[in-house]
């Protein structure tokens, strides 16, 4: 059954780049009909954003500095989150992509605990949206209801149709010609998609780069997201 | 050992069946309140299905809460059973008599009621069907096998299976007691459950083959059950403080403390409700207060070593971990409260034989390990999910809500509920099996009086 696929999908992540102004989250929020996250949402820790910026404080006062890191679904290729379902909710697809397939969630949240970058998100309400905003919602996209766990796929949307454009013109889809929502916003470029498959992209050129590294890597969960390293004279002299 | 009358037949069907047979007076009022926090409980559930789980206190760290902690508690209530009525019957210890149905029943009510909590808990329990229930055959995709949320229910069943055959088999000779003491719709209800159970020898004889059989088949679901249930948690390998190779034999001895605790606690409670101090003796109460010691002895040992295997380790994640949970306001307060009633307490407590003997401290005892028991498993699951990793940006916190509360006491009371409406149907003592008792015990002469001996030879 298991053909080839001729796309592998990665993301490469340059903190270096990062500024954090969420212009990923937004983007992101807008593309894939997230549900609106409240004031009360966010204190109870309940916000929904399939990618997040972390924000941390380094070094010590007057010496401090405020650092960045884009966090988003890593796509693993050892996924914890995918054996733990007990109704296939979640599975790798030939892509590289984790997928949700959303219609057999049952709603168990073990794959979100079993995450370590907490990336998988639930939906504690049913969601709602102010009649204003009802047409800005994307056809492309399921509206999940409550009850139910969600998550990053690489804006999967984007990437189907950008194959069945392709696919009519009897051609691969090309570099840069299908963006997730969050690399397409992304003012600095910090963000960057695409084939591993194809040796010619931006994203199989940096996978050798020596800033390049895995968000915790040592739990085995063979993350597909690359990150670049922040360059710092001030403090790695 | 102290002595005690000889029974007539006819004194203990008259004793053991009598409160059956007639409905005591405090009956409707205690059932009623229970079946009303049951209500209450059921409100809550509908509430969530209709609004979403975000009436809870889960978060995103925090995923599972007070709901996971008390189907944990309610599966470990469930090895009562097995441990009393099966270990102790195979190991042929007298004094287990009296306390074998109390201690089967236990099991099939907190094993029914801890089923009911992964179905609350779920986001969308109305779609069932893709976990355990009929699968999704026309499309050809089946449960995930890898899951241990898969292993569970199948444990969980067998185990709700084996258990409802034990009680079932136990009660056949007594179903039959019943059905030639009674008329009207007791009499019919008798006559279909008993099965045609005439007392002849061979019935005898198959009853006593099956009740060891269960015993014996029994025993590897016994250690089985709550070694899956541990894996729930110990296959989690993103989740610092779970993913522990010790936490099955760690669950199960720690099941057992807690169940046979809550044996104690409903033994104390049917013998001051039913009065029935000739059966229920506070020789029972020694014999299980010294069970409990040695269990709970055990059940530390391994507590002790899961904190030791955390710490040998060295690792920055584990060593924090362990910190918070021990040291972190408010976590320190649970872990205060945990170690207290359920070690410190009641150990040094079981060790002199005047507390043993007492049924008051006992049962005092008996429902402090299970307050502990309950912390434990909450200890366990949510400190390690509110600080998984070592990014702190999404660590977080957890407190029960309104709802957790209504339905954690709903499941106590329904538990409760269940027991008592089954001891208006049947006997909630093994009949038979006291007056076997009764025949084969030995008398044994200390000094100048006679008392039964404790071991059959």
């Amino acid at each position: 059954m298991a053909v080839e696929s001729q796309y592998k999908w990665t993301m490469v992540v340059d903190i270096d780049r990062c500024t954090g102004c969420q212009a990923c989250v937004v983007a992101c929020q807008a593309e894939n009909n997230i549900a609106l996250n409240d004031e009360e949402s966010f204190l109870r820790r309940r916000a929904m954003e399939w990618i997040r910026i972390e924000r941390y404080w380094e070094g010590e006062y007057p010496n401090i500095k405020a650092r960045f890191i884009p966090v988003l679904c890593q796509q693993c290729e050892n996924a914890p989150c995918e054996p733990v379902c007990p109704v296939y909710a979640t599975h790798h697809n030939e892509e590289g992509l984790n997928v949700q397939v959303y219609p057999r969630c049952v709603g168990v949240r073990f794959c979100a605990n079993n995450c370590p970058y907490q990336v998988r998100f639930f939906n504690w309400w049913e969601p709602v949206w102010p009649e204003s905003l009802r047409n800005y919602l994307n056809p492309d996209v399921t509206v999940r209801s409550r009850g139910i766990m969600e998550k990053c796929m690489f804006c999967v949307q984007r990437i189907r149709r950008g194959q069945r454009v392709a696919a009519r013109e009897g051609r691969l889809v090309r570099d840069g010609e299908v963006l997730p929502a969050c690399v397409q916003a992304c003012p600095t470029n910090a963000l960057v998609f695409g084939n591993v498959k194809d040796p010619q992209s931006r994203a199989s050129r940096l996978m050798a780069h020596p800033r390049g590294y895995r968000l915790l890597k040592e739990t085995g969960t063979g993350p597909n997201v690359l990150y670049l390293k922040k360059v710092d004279p001030e403090f790695h002299g | 050992m102290e002595a005690r009358e000889r029974l007539t037949e006819a004194q203990i069907n008259e004793d053991l069946l009598g409160p059956t047979l007639r409905t005591p007076r405090w009956f409707w009022p205690v059932a009623g309140f229970l079946a009303s926090v049951v209500l209450a409980g059921a409100v809550s559930f509908g509430l969530m299905i209709n609004r979403g789980l975000g009436l809870t206190g889960l978060n995103r760290p925090v995923m599972w809460g007070a709901f996971i902690t008390t189907f944990v508690f309610w599966v470990g209530i469930s090895h009562a059973g097995v441990m009393i009525s099966s270990i102790l019957r195979l190991a042929q210890a007298e004094w287990r008599r009296p306390v074998t149905r109390a201690a089967e029943l236990l099991t099939v009510f907190a094993l029914s009621t801890a089923a009911l909590f992964p179905l609350i808990h779920v986001g969308r329990p109305w779609r069932l069907m893709y976990w355990f229930l009929p699968y999704d055959f026309p499309r050809m995709v089946w449960p995930n096998v890898r899951s241990p949320l898969i292993w569970d229910p199948a444990a969980i069943f067998t185990y709700l299976t084996g258990a409802s055959l034990f009680v079932f088999i136990a009660l056949l000779p007594d179903f039959a007691l019943a059905r030639d003491r009674t008329r009207g719709w007791r009499h019919k209800l008798y006559s279909v459950v008993s099965l045609g159970f005439r007392g002849s020898l061979r019935q005898w004889k198959l009853q006593a083959i099956a009740g060891i059989l269960l015993s014996a088949l029994i025993l590897p679901v016994f250690v089985s059950v709550h070694s899956i249930v541990s894996w729930d948690f110990a296959v989690a390998m993103s989740v610092e403080g779970w993913h522990a190779t010790i936490f099955a034999p760690y669950f199960v001895i720690g099941a057992v403390h807690s169940g046979v605790a809550a044996v104690v606690t409903i033994m104390a409670l049917m013998l001051w409700l039913f009065g029935w101090k000739r059966y229920i003796r506070s020789e029972h109460f020694d014999s299980l207060g010294k069970l409990e010691l040695a269990v709970g002895i055990g059940w530390f040992y391994f507590f002790f070593l899961e904190f030791v295997f955390g710490m040998v380790s060295l690792e920055g994640a584990e060593l924090a971990l362990k910190d918070m949970q021990m040291f972190q306001w408010p976590w320190s307060l649970l872990f205060g409260i945990f170690i207290v009633t359920a070690f410190f307490i009641p150990i040094p407590l079981w060790m002199f034989r005047r507390v043993r003997r007492s049924i008051l401290a006992m049962f005092l005892i008996s429902i402090s390990v299970n307050i502990g028991m309950w912390f434990e498993r909450f200890l366990i699951i949510v400190p390690g999910l509110a600080r998984k990793q070592p990014f702190a940006f999404t660590w977080g916190s957890y407190a029960p809500q309104p709802v957790e509360l209504i339905i954690v006491a709903a499941s106590f009371a329904l538990v409760l509920l269940g027991l008592l409406l089954f001891t208006r149907l049947f006997p909630p003592i093994p009949i038979y099996d006291m007056k076997e008792g009764q025949v084969l015990h030995k008398d044994i002469k200390v000094g100048r009086s006679t008392v039964p001996g404790i071991a059959r030879e």
